[in-house]
C-alpha cells in the first residue's frame, strides 16, 4: 500500500491503517525455531490483511493481521504442512485472503494470459514477416524508371 | 481571488470547446483562418487554467478556510511548503493539476508547432482541446475545488500527515507530466487517423514527446517508490498495489512506444503499430485515472455507493479509448506499411522488445482488473497480489533484459548476430565473473541471487560496450577513439545511459531482495544490536515538538570498530493531534550505495521499545538507476531538439555520424 497518484482517494484507508501504527511482525510473535519462523514468514507474505488495501499480513500493523500471523504460527507449531495452513486459513476467511490466486478454472484466464499473449504475438509477428517477404516489392512505374535512368545517366 | 479562479476555469472550459471544434472543422474544409484559431486558443486556455490553479494555491498558501477544499486539507500551523503542496494533495486539486499540465502541453504544441503542416497541427490541437474540455467539465460538474463554506471555519482539518512530506511536492507533478505528456502522442495519433496519413513530420514529432513524457513518468515512479520506501516504515520499494500498477502500465507501454517510435523515425517501419501503441499508452493513463479516481479499486461496491465521479470518468474513458480505437479500426488500413527488414536486425530486436513489453503491460493490466471482473461477475472476492506479479512479470522481464545489450549493436535492416555476440564477449565475461564471485564469496546458496547479479552486470557492461564499440574500440588508435566518442550522436549516449540505468536498477533490486537482512527486537536504552557487520546502540527516546505534531524521537548511535559513535540515526513516532493520526518516520543511514533502515514500534510498559532494523545492500541503486534512465532520455532529447526546432538545419548538422550505419 502506498501513496501515489491516488493520494486523496486512499487517504481514508491510510487513516485506518496508520491509526495506532505499530510494526508488522512483533518480537513476541517470532517462533523459537528459525526454520519454522522462516516458513511462517513466507506464508505470511502470501496472505492478505483483510482490513488493508493491499498489504500482506507480514507487513500490516492491523490487529487482524496480527491474529492471522499468530494463527499461522500456531498451525505450523502444531505440525501442519504449508498447504494445510493455507487451506485452513482459506476455509475460515475465503479465497480473498490469498494474494496469490489459486490455479483453478476460474483463474485460468488470469494465469494463462501472459503465456498466451506472448505466443499469439510471436505467431502474429512471424506470419506478418513471412507474408511481407513473399509479396514482391512494388515495381517502378514507367515514369519512375525513366526518371531513374535519367539520374543514373543511362 | 477564489471566484476569479472558478470563473477562469469556466472560461477555460468554454475555450477548450472552441479549441476542440473550430480547428477540426477548419481542417476539414481547409480554412486557414479556422485552423489558425487553435494556437492562440490553446495558449489562452493554458493561461486561464494557470490563473485558476494559482487562485487555489493562493487560497492554500493563505489558509483561506472559507474554501471547503482548503478547510478539508490544510491547517494554519502547517509549514508553508506543505500548505502549498496540499493544493494537489486531494482529489479536486490533483485533477486541476492534471488539467493544468494538459493545457500546458497543448500550449507547447501551439508555441513550437509552427513547422508542422497546418491541418496536422489543427487536428492535434483539436484532440488536445477535446480531452481538456471533458476533464474541465468533470472538475466543474463533480469536483469543484472552489466551493465556499459559510460561515468560514476558524481552523482547517489538516493535510493527511502521510502527505506532509517533500515527496508530495515532487512525485505527483512529475507523474502527471508523464501521464499527461502521453496525451500529445495520443493527439498526434488520432490526428493522423483523422487525416488518414502519416508523414515524416509526424514521426519526427512523436518521438521527442514520447521521450519527454517517458522521462517524467520514470522520475515520477522512481520518486514515488522512494517516498513509499521511507514514509511507510517497512522498507518495501514496490508493492504491486493497484494504484502503483496504474502508473506502471503507461510506463511499460510508453517504453514500448519509445522503442517502436525509433524504428518508425529511422526506418519508417512499424507505423501502424506505433500509432496504436501511442493510443494505448494514453488510454492506460486514462484508465489509471479512472481506477484511482472512481474508488472502484477498493471494491466494486464502493464504486456503486458514490458513482457520480466514477461514472463520469468511465464515460470519458469510453469516449476516448473507444473512439480512438474505433477510428483506428476504420482508418488503419489506409495507412501504408513501411520498410522491410530481416528478423535479425535492429528492427527485429525492437519488435521483440515490443512483444515482451506489451505482454508485460497486459499481464499487469489483467492482474489489476481480474479481481474486479471476478467480483462483478460472480460476487466472489479474490485478491491478486505481489506473488502473482512476481511469478508472471518476473519471467517476462528476464529474456527481455538478456536481449537488451544485443539491440543497439545490431545493424538496421539486416544484422549479424554472431558479430554482435563477439563484441559482447567482454560484457559476457564480466557477467560470468560477477556470477562466480557472488556464488563463491557472497552467497553460495542462492542460484537466483548469483544469476540476478550476473544479469545486472550483463546490462551495465553491455551498455558500456555499446559506447566502446561505436567509438571504434579495438580498430582505431585511442586518440581517434576519443574523438569519435565525443562525436557520437547524443541519442547513442541516451540509449546507453538508459540501458545502464536499467542495469543499475536491476542490481539494486537483486541486492536488496537477495542479500538484505532484517532484525526485529525489543530494546532498552543503552542496548546494542548487530546487523550485517554494523553495530547500533539505542540511546533512548526523546520527546520533541514539531510545528503541527509532537513526536518521540528514538536516537540510535552507529558505532565504529573502536566503539565510538560515528553517526546518529533517528527514527520517530509522530502524533498529529488534528487528525489524531500517528506516523512512523523511519531512520535511514546511507553507507555507500546501501542503507541501514530502522523504524520504531510500540513502547512496552517496561520501557523497552520494539525496533525493526534492516540492512538493505545497494538499495539506492534502484532509484539511482531511474535517475540515470532520466538522464538518458534528457540526453536523447538534446539530440532531437535540433530536429524538432529546425528540420532544415538538421540536414547540415547530423550527416557527420549516421548512427544507423555504425557497426
Amino acid at each position: 500500500m502506498t501513496v501515489r497518484f491516488s493520494l486523496a482517494s486512499l487517504i481514508l484507508l491510510l487513516t485506518l491503517l496508520f491509526a495506532g501504527a505499530a510494526l508488522a511482525v512483533r518480537p513476541d510473535e517470532v517462533l523459537a525455531d528459525p526454520a519454522l519462523e522462516a516458513r511462517a514468514r513466507t506464508l505470511s507474505e502470501e496472505l492478505r490483511c483483510m482490513v488493508c488495501q493491499n498489504q500482506s499480513i507480514d507487513e500490516s500493523d492491523a490487529d487482524l493481521a496480527r491474529d492471522l500471523r499468530v494463527l499461522v504460527r500456531q498451525r505450523l507449531v502444531a505440525g501442519d504442512t504449508d498447504r494445510q495452513v493455507i487451506d485452513y486459513i482459506v476455509s475460515r476467511y475465503g479465497e480473498f485472503v490469498l494474494l496469490k490466486p489459486r490455479f483453478n478454472l476460474r483463474n485460468a484466464l488470469l494465469w494463462g494470459t501472459p503465456a498466451l499473449l506472448l505466443l499469439a504475438g510471436g505467431i502474429f509477428i512471424v506470419l506478418t514477416a513471412r507474408s511481407r517477404r513473399s509479396t514482391p516489392a512494388a515495381m517502378l512505374t514507367a515514369e519512375e524508371k525513366a526518371a531513374l535512368d535519367k539520374v543514373l545517366g543511362n | 481571488m477564489v471566484e476569479t479562479g472558478h470563473f477562469a476555469l469556466v472560461l477555460a472550459f468554454a475555450l477548450s470547446l472552441v479549441q476542440a471544434l473550430v480547428p477540426l472543422f477548419g481542417a476539414r474544409i481547409n480554412s486557414q483562418k479556422m485552423m489558425a484559431v487553435g494556437g492562440p486558443v490553446a495558449v489562452t486556455g493554458f493561461a486561464l487554467t494557470s490563473l485558476s490553479f494559482a487562485a487555489l494555491a493562493t487560497a492554500y498558501a493563505t489558509s483561506d478556510f472559507s474554501v471547503a477544499n482548503v478547510w478539508d486539507n490544510s491547517h494554519s500551523l502547517q509549514p508553508l511548503i506543505y500548505k502549498i503542496t496540499g493544493t494537489w494533495g486531494n482529489h479536486e486539486g490533483s485533477m486541476l493539476l492534471w488539467v493544468l499540465i494538459l493545457t500546458f502541453f497543448g500550449a507547447l504544441v501551439a508555441a513550437f508547432g509552427s513547422n508542422l503542416p497546418a491541418p496536422l497541427r489543427a487536428n492535434v490541437l483539436a484532440v488536445q482541446g477535446a480531452i481538456g474540455a471533458t476533464f474541465l467539465l468533470f472538475i466543474l460538474a463533480t469536483s469543484n475545488p472552489f466551493a465556499r463554506l459559510n460561515p468560514a471555519p476558524i481552523e482547517g482539518r489538516d493535510l493527511n500527515p502521510i502527505l506532509q512530506d517533500l515527496g508530495l511536492a515532487i512525485h505527483p507533478p512529475l507523474l502527471y507530466l508523464g501521464y499527461v505528456g502521453f496525451s500529445i502522442c495520443f493527439s498526434f495519433s488520432v490526428a493522423a487517423l483523422i487525416e488518414g496519413r502519416i508523414d515524416a513530420s509526424w514521426a519526427r514529432w512523436v518521438r521527442p514527446w514520447t521521450l519527454v513524457a517517458w522521462m517524467f513518468l520514470t522520475g515520477g515512479i522512481a520518486m514515488g517508490s522512494y517516498w513509499a520506501y521511507y514514509e511507510l516504515g517497512w522498507g518495501g520499494f514496490w508493492f504491486w498495489d493497484p494504484v502503483e500498477n496504474a502508473s506502471f502500465m503507461p510506463w511499460l507501454a510508453g517504453t514500448a512506444l519509445l522503442h517502436s517510435a525509433i524504428v518508425m523515425e529511422k526506418r519508417s517501419a512499424l507505423k501502424i503499430w506505433t500509432l496504436l501503441l501511442a493510443i494505448l499508452t494514453f488510454s492506460l493513463s486514462l484508465l489509471g485515472t479512472f481506477l484511482v479516481r472512481s474508488g472502484v479499486l477498493t471494491s466494486v461496491h464502493a464504486f456503486a455507493t458514490d458513482p457520480t465521479r466514477g461514472v463520469f470518468i468511465l464515460c470519458i474513458l469510453t469516449l476516448f479509448i473507444g473512439g480512438s480505437l474505433a477510428l483506428f479500426a476504420f482508418r488503419a488500413s489506409r495507412l501504408t506499411a513501411g520498410g522491410l527488414f530481416h528478423p535479425i536486425s535492429r528492427e527485429g530486436a525492437l519488435v521483440l522488445n515490443n512483444l515482451f513489453l506489451t505482454t508485460a503491460t497486459a499481464t499487469v493490466l489483467i492482474g489489476t482488473l481480474y479481481p474486479l471482473v471476478v467480483e462483478a461477475v460472480s460476487a466472489d472476492k479474490i485478491s491478486v497480489g505481489a506473488p502473482f506479479f512476481n511469478l508472471t512479470f518476473g519471467p517476462l522481464m528476464v529474456p527481455l533484459l538478456v536481449a537488451v545489450p544485443f539491440g543497439p549493436l545490431l545493424a538496421w535492416k539486416r544484422g549479424d548476430i554472431f558479430a554482435v555476440a563477439q563484441r559482447l564477449m567482454a560484457a559476457f565475461a564480466a557477467a560470468l565473473l560477477a556470477v562466480l564471485v557472488t556464488a563463491l564469496f557472497i552467497d553460495g546458496a542462492s542460484v537466483f541471487a548469483a544469476l540476478g547479479v550476473g544479469l545486472a552486470f550483463w546490462l551495465i557492461c553491455g551498455a558500456l560496450t555499446d559506447i566502446a564499440v561505436k567509438s571504434g574500440l579495438g580498430s582505431v588508435a585511442p586518440g581517434i577513439m576519443l574523438r569519435r566518442c565525443a562525436g557520437l550522436p547524443r541519442s547513442v549516449f541516451g540509449t546507453a545511459l538508459a540501458h545502464l540505468g536499467l542495469g543499475l536498477t536491476t542490481l539494486g533490486i537483486v541486492g536488496t531482495l537477495c542479500f538484505g537482512t532484517e532484525k526485529i527486537l525489543s530494546m532498552h536504552a543503552g542496548e546494542t544490536v548487530q546487523l550485517s557487520g554494523h553495530t547500533l546502540r539505542f540511546e533512548g527516546l526523546y520527546p520533541a515538538q514539531g510545528p503541527n505534531y509532537s513526536e518521540d524521537r528514538g536516537r540510535f548511535a552507529l558505532l565504529g570498530a573502536d566503539g565510538s559513535t560515528t553517526s546518529v540515526i533517528t527514527s520517530s513516532k509522530r502524533s498529529y493531534p488534528v487528525r489524531q493520526m500517528t506516523t512512523t518516520e523511519s531512520g535511514i543511514k546511507t553507507i555507500g550505495f546501501s542503507q541501514l533502515y530502522l523504524s520504531l514500534g510500540d513502547e512496552a510498559t517496561d520501557g523497552s521499545v520494539v525496533v525493526r532494523l534492516w540492512w538493505k545492500p545497494l538499495v539506492t541503486l534502484i532509484w539511482g538507476g531511474g535517475l540515470v534512465m532520466m538522464a538518458g532520455a534528457a540526453m536523447s532529447l538534446m539530440d532531437r531538439r535540433l530536429r524538432v526546432g529546425a528540420p532544415s538545419r538538421r540536414r547540415k548538422s547530423t550527416g557527420a555520424v549516421p548512427s544507423a550505419s555504425l557497426p
